[in-house]
């Protein structure tokens, strides 16, 4: 039986059809090539934060995680890798996007492979991906792979060179997140599940 | 099976009358609700514990100490006392007082506390909230059933051959409940010394909280108290009640939108749908409250949310005239019926102190 990598997108992107959601696609379709490349099959899920929106500040004003937004988080502390995709508003990551982030739990992408992508009007917000998404995932102590993917709205344009530098780019960043997802350890984390020893919790402290 | 009901004594303005209590009005219909709740024969009535506005529980030992000397059977609890920020030397004198002031009748829930402030004021680091809370315990555990505790710690100023007084009434400590809402460390520490685990469940889904539970459960087999259906848990609940529940719901709602907690957040209906809460006619709350056992598994103590939000004290205490007539009396039977024989009640000064003579009788 082939092992399987669960690869969880989420895409910040507003409209229908967005630009966020055609890259988050094109990097889960990359990725999940990479990792049939490797033997593994992948279990890919597209989260639009658009349809938990309202859930996304329930959460963040009474922690009660309500609708489809319980069953989202979950997927993502479980998933190998992480697919995240935001448009550029105000020079950053767009509100909406940030609030998810802010309701998942802390611990829930320790460890977690990251691959970062954003969308924007014009290649000038481009190095939105190193100041904002880089350290917002550091910050939850993921492992963000080496290559972002930025896309302005030129490149869905872009003939001949133009448009093999986005695929390429595409493809090592799901390389990457492929290699990282591979080795990731498969099943929850879930410090519920599995406790700290009363001893071990006690150690250096008074007795 | 204990009911009873947990204030967190805030001062809210009724948001359909614009009036804010003060603080003595505040501090007065506590007193007067607990006095209710003996009065309409719950079990257990806890105070919180805050040291800022808009709450006025800073000193629950001496209100309890207070509601002592006005009740006979109501036992008389925290929810909860911060293990963090108190000093446990002085957690340990104060619940002893109170408990012979109380004949027994007292126990005590620990809890870490909500408000991130509270640790510089009292001069604590936050980021050791879980080490606190663990090497304060187990100093106050000592301080209970030792004469003379030698202690250094990495927290408290040591103590050589301390002996707090006056000493446990009879002998026998409070019961100790730890509450925690996320912290699997805290309910391996309640497993570890065999004592309750309490989830305030009013504010998670169910999922959550069974499986903080389920772990809590699990390692107080593993620590040897019993079998994992005899672990002693406490769940939180939160209810408003009318005979009518179209009623309930219309008069409940603007305390409801406007309440500190949940204001501007979830509609009440997708809150009632997610969490405890339970806006209705009395059987339904009846109903919800049976399906609590049958996801957590059979338990020992249910306290009720009832004063909060701004709800004035007339209506909290109608409130409490319903709960006691209505629902606790069918719950007691329901539960009592579904509840095996292994299982045990909360324990109380007089279990306590009947197991503390089986437990000497076998040693000598």
């Amino acid at each position: 039986m082939t092992e399987v990598r669960r690869i969880v997108a989420v895409s910040a992107g507003l409209s229908t059809p967005s630009s966020t959601r055609l890259l988050a696609d094109r990097l889960t379709g990359a990725a999940e090539r990479a990792l049939g490349e490797r033997g593994l099959k992948a279990d890919v899920r597209v989260v639009e934060l658009r349809e938990v929106a309202h859930d996304i500040v329930n959460a963040m004003l009474t922690r009660v995680p309500t609708g489809d937004l319980p069953a989202i988080l979950d997927d993502v502390s479980a998933a190998d890798g992480v697919v995240a995709v935001t448009p550029v508003f105000s020079a950053s990551y767009s509100g909406l996007f940030k609030a998810f982030f802010d309701v998942v739990e802390p611990e829930a992408l320790d460890g977690t492979p990251v691959l970062v992508g954003a969308t924007g009007g014009s290649p000038r917000h481009s190095l939105v991906l190193e100041h904002a998404l880089r350290p917002l995932f550091s910050h939850t102590r993921s492992v963000v792979v080496p290559t972002g993917v930025y896309a302005a709205s030129a490149d869905w344009g872009a003939d001949g060179e133009g448009a093999r530098e986005l695929d390429d780019r595409v493809g090592r960043a799901a390389r990457q997140l492929a290699l990282l997802a591979a080795d990731h350890a498969s099943g929850e984390r879930d410090s519920r599940a599995d406790p700290v020893d009363f001893a071990d919790l006690m150690d250096g402290l008074g007795r | 099976m204990q009911f009873g009901i947990f204030s967190v004594s805030d001062v809210t303005t009724d948001p359909t009358t614009g009036r804010t209590p003060t603080e003595a009005e505040r501090v007065k219909a506590m007193v007067a609700i607990a006095l209710k709740a003996e009065e309409v024969g719950l079990d257990v009535f806890a105070s919180g514990e805050h040291h800022n506005p808009p709450f006025v529980a800073s000193s629950p030992t001496t209100m309890l100490g207070y509601i002592a000397a006005r009740t006979e059977r109501l036992v008389l609890s925290t929810a909860t006392t911060l293990i963090t920020t108190n000093d446990p030397v002085k957690i340990a004198e104060d619940f002893a007082m109170l408990q012979h002031l109380a004949d027994g009748r007292v126990d005590l829930m620990m809890g870490r506390g909500n408000t991130g402030p509270v640790y510089p004021w009292f001069g604590r680091d936050i980021r050791q909230g879980i080490p606190l809370a663990l090497e304060n315990y187990h100093l106050l555990h000592r301080l209970w059933r030792e004469e003379a505790v030698d202690w250094e710690g990495k927290f408290r100023t040591p103590l050589q051959g301390f002996t707090s007084t006056p000493r446990p009434l009879d002998g026998v400590p409070p019961f100790v409940w730890h509450g925690s809402i996320r912290s699997p460390e805290i309910a391996e520490q309640a497993a570890y010394y065999g004592d309750g685990f309490f989830h305030n469940n009013i504010f998670w889904p169910a999922t959550h909280t069974r499986k903080l539970i389920s772990l809590y459960r699990r390692r107080f087999e593993h620590y040897g108290h019993g079998r994992a259906d005899q672990a002693y848990v406490g769940l939180g609940g939160q209810v408003f009640m009318r005979k009518n529940s179209q009623d309930a719901v219309k008069e409940f709602r603007p305390y409801f939108d406007h309440a500190p907690v949940y204001g501007g957040g979830p509609s009440l209906e997708e809150f009632t749908r997610e969490t405890p809460l339970t806006v209705g006619s009395p059987q339904e709350v009846i109903d919800r409250t049976l399906t609590f056992r049958e996801q957590f598994g059979d338990y020992q103590r249910q306290l009720f949310l009832m004063d909060h939000a701004g709800l004035p004290l007339k209506t909290v205490l109608e409130q409490l005239d319903i709960l006691g007539e209505e629902v606790v009396p069918v719950l007691r039977e329901e539960f009592a019926a579904r509840k095996p024989a292994h299982v045990p009640d909360a324990p109380d000064h007089a279990s306590l102190l009947a197991a503390k003579g089986t437990d000497e009788e076998a040693v000598s």
